[in-house]
């Protein structure tokens, strides 16, 4: 389904989320909402709680409350394993490759959780580099073709709602080019996409939405045409 | 009579057999505690217990319900195995976010109750368990004669670390395996429900420690002690391995009963001590192991 079916269809709504590793209290009442196509990001500096949001959508986190709504259920009681089915894709911020298993085995290691994933021969025809080195150990790869290799293994699973954390991070430039291709493709294709970002060159031309964070909170919330008019609002937050 | 180094090559060979067994028994050990330890991240000190309650299952089998060796094989494994799942299940999973220590400490203390109420039922002395008709008598290979049922247990041995070898590096469970061992947060991210995956390790492990124990029955004495004895010596060898290595824990099994065997020939006042003197040298030299990976 895309959006053009159901243009407000709720694919993510969060509600009052607190999110708590042992004692401390990371965050403090988080609302968003994402549509189902959408493509929003999580802008904020370094510890702003951009990847503890992201974490505590899967359940990562040590202990969490409030409401997070993922296509329709209620995930707030659901266990870890569980919320990839709901059609989740997480790529993690320090990219998660399994050094021991190969480049193929790090590929079909995510169940799929829905019938629609790409298959091996079009993940291979989006990233030719990792056909080549299937059989390298995982973490021999590039830090590119590390990134592009934790980026197929969830476009494989057949998730619809990808959340990637900080994916431009330490990479060429022209990496960054591809990626921003994937990303767009991805988009057309009607994926909903939760990106968080450091690179604001990179977020900006793809994102329908913006939610600047800071110490553990929702600041602003900012759309793609009013970029121009808010651009203090950046300087302040992100320092662009 | 053929001699080397003024031993004759009888005897030689005679220990030689005796440490491939012992060897045997090291490698299938250290192989369960390599896997529990992977995904666990905890030290089975229950191993021992588990092992010596497959081999007392057996004897338990056979005496009151006349079940076979053979069956024996198969069936103790899987009850063994099933009560290993409910200590990690009921006991082990309650403190796994803890520090290691107290799962490390918990697994001792079940091994001592195990042990306690064992010997309380059947006290110290050792039981014997007949070795299965069609494996008595042996073969004269010209050099040894080599009992059949001593063949069996090393084929048998080496044929189940395989297969263990091959599931875990091989299969797609394997690969489960293989990266919920390095990151278990990210597999539940992936959907793959991990606490089970835990618990079926556990009982594999314990399934390894309990089909030794079967395969010890006929040969070594069956009492509720006979695994504290071997697990220190098990220990040892799993240090001189390193943790976590699978092939390590087999090879290195393996090569600690033989020179076990060959100490026992040259130098037999050191055949006791020798595991140990290895592990020191190993621990100066290379405090991972021969196969751990240097941290
Ligand atoms: N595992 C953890 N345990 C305790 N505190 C953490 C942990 N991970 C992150 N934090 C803290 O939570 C805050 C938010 O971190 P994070 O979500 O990683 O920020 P961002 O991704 O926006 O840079 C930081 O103050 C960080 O120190
Ligand atoms: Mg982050």
């Amino acid at each position: 389904m895309t959006n053009a079916v159901k243009p407000d269809y709720e694919q993510l709504r969060i509600s009052d989320l607190h999110a708590f590793y042992g004692e401390s209290h990371i965050l403090h009442g988080i609302d968003l909402t994402v549509r189902r196509g959408e493509l929003v990001t999580l802008l904020g500096r370094n510890g702003a709680g951009r990847s503890t949001t992201l974490k505590s959508i899967m359940n990562m986190v040590g202990r969490r409350t409030g409401s997070i709504m993922i296509n329709g259920n209620e995930t707030i009681q659901t266990a870890p394993h569980h919320i990839a089915q709901l059609g989740v894709g997480y790529c993690p911020e320090e990219r998660g490759i399994f050094a021991s298993l190969d480049v193929e085995e790090n590929l079909l290691l995510p169940p799929k959780v829905r019938s629609d994933g790409m298959s091996l021969d079009e993940i291979y025809d989006m990233f030719p580099n990792l056909y080549e080195r299937r059989r390298s150990q995982g973490t021999r790869l590039s830090g590119g073709e590390q990134q592009m290799l934790a980026m197929a293994r969830i476009l494989r699973t057949g998730a619809n709602m990808l959340l990637l954390d900080e994916i431009t991070e330490g990479l060429a430039p022209v990496i960054v080019q591809k990626l921003a291709e994937v990303l767009m493709r991805l988009k057309a294709k009607g994926l909903t996409i939760v990106l968080v970002e450091q690179n604001f060159r990179f977020a900006a031309p793809l994102a329908d939405r913006h939610y600047l964070m800071e110490h553990g909170q929702i600041v602003h919330e900012i759309g793609a045409n009013e970029l121009e008019s808010k651009k203090d609002l950046l300087n302040t937050y992100l320092g662009v | 009579m053929t001699m080397l180094f003024g031993v004759p090559l009888a005897v030689l060979y005679g220990q030689l057999l005796l440490g491939l067994i012992n060897g045997a028994f090291y490698a299938l050990l250290s192989l369960g505690l390599a896997v529990i330890f992977g995904l666990l991240k905890i030290i089975n000190f229950a191993h021992g217990a588990l092992y010596m309650l497959g081999a007392l299952c057996a004897v338990v089998l056979l005496n009151t319900l006349g079940v076979n060796y053979w069956v024996a094989l198969i069936l103790s494994p899987v009850l063994v195995g099933i009560f290993g799942i409910f200590l990690e299940r009921f006991l082990l999973r309650r403190i796994a976010h803890e520090d290691h220590i107290y799962s490390l400490l918990l697994t001792f203390g079940i091994a001592l109750v195990i042990q306690g109420v064992f010997t309380n039922i059947y006290g110290v002395s050792g039981m014997r368990y007949p070795i299965p008709e069609a494996l008595r008598g042996g073969v004269n290979l010209g050099f040894m004669f080599l009992p059949y049922y001593r063949a069996w247990v090393i084929v048998a041995a080496l044929v189940v670390c395989f297969g263990t070898w091959f599931m875990i590096e091989k299969t797609k469970l394997g690969s489960y395996l293989r990266a919920g061992t390095e990151n278990a947060k990210l597999m539940q991210a992936f959907g793959i429900n991990v606490p089970l995956l835990v618990t079926l390790t556990y009982g594999f492990g314990v399934m390894l420690a309990a089909f030794a124990g079967v395969l010890a029955a006929p040969i070594y004495s069956v009492s509720p002690v006979m695994g504290a004895n071997l697990l220190i010596v098990v220990f040892a060898v799993v240090v001189i391995g390193g943790m976590g290595s699978i092939i390590g824990a087999v090879l290195t099994g393996l090569g600690m009963g033989i020179i076990e065997g060959l100490t026992k020939v040259f130098y037999p006042e050191a055949s006791s001590t020798v595991i140990f003197l290895v592990m020191v040298v190993v621990l100066l030299l290379r405090p991972a192991g021969l196969f751990g990976k240097e941290a």
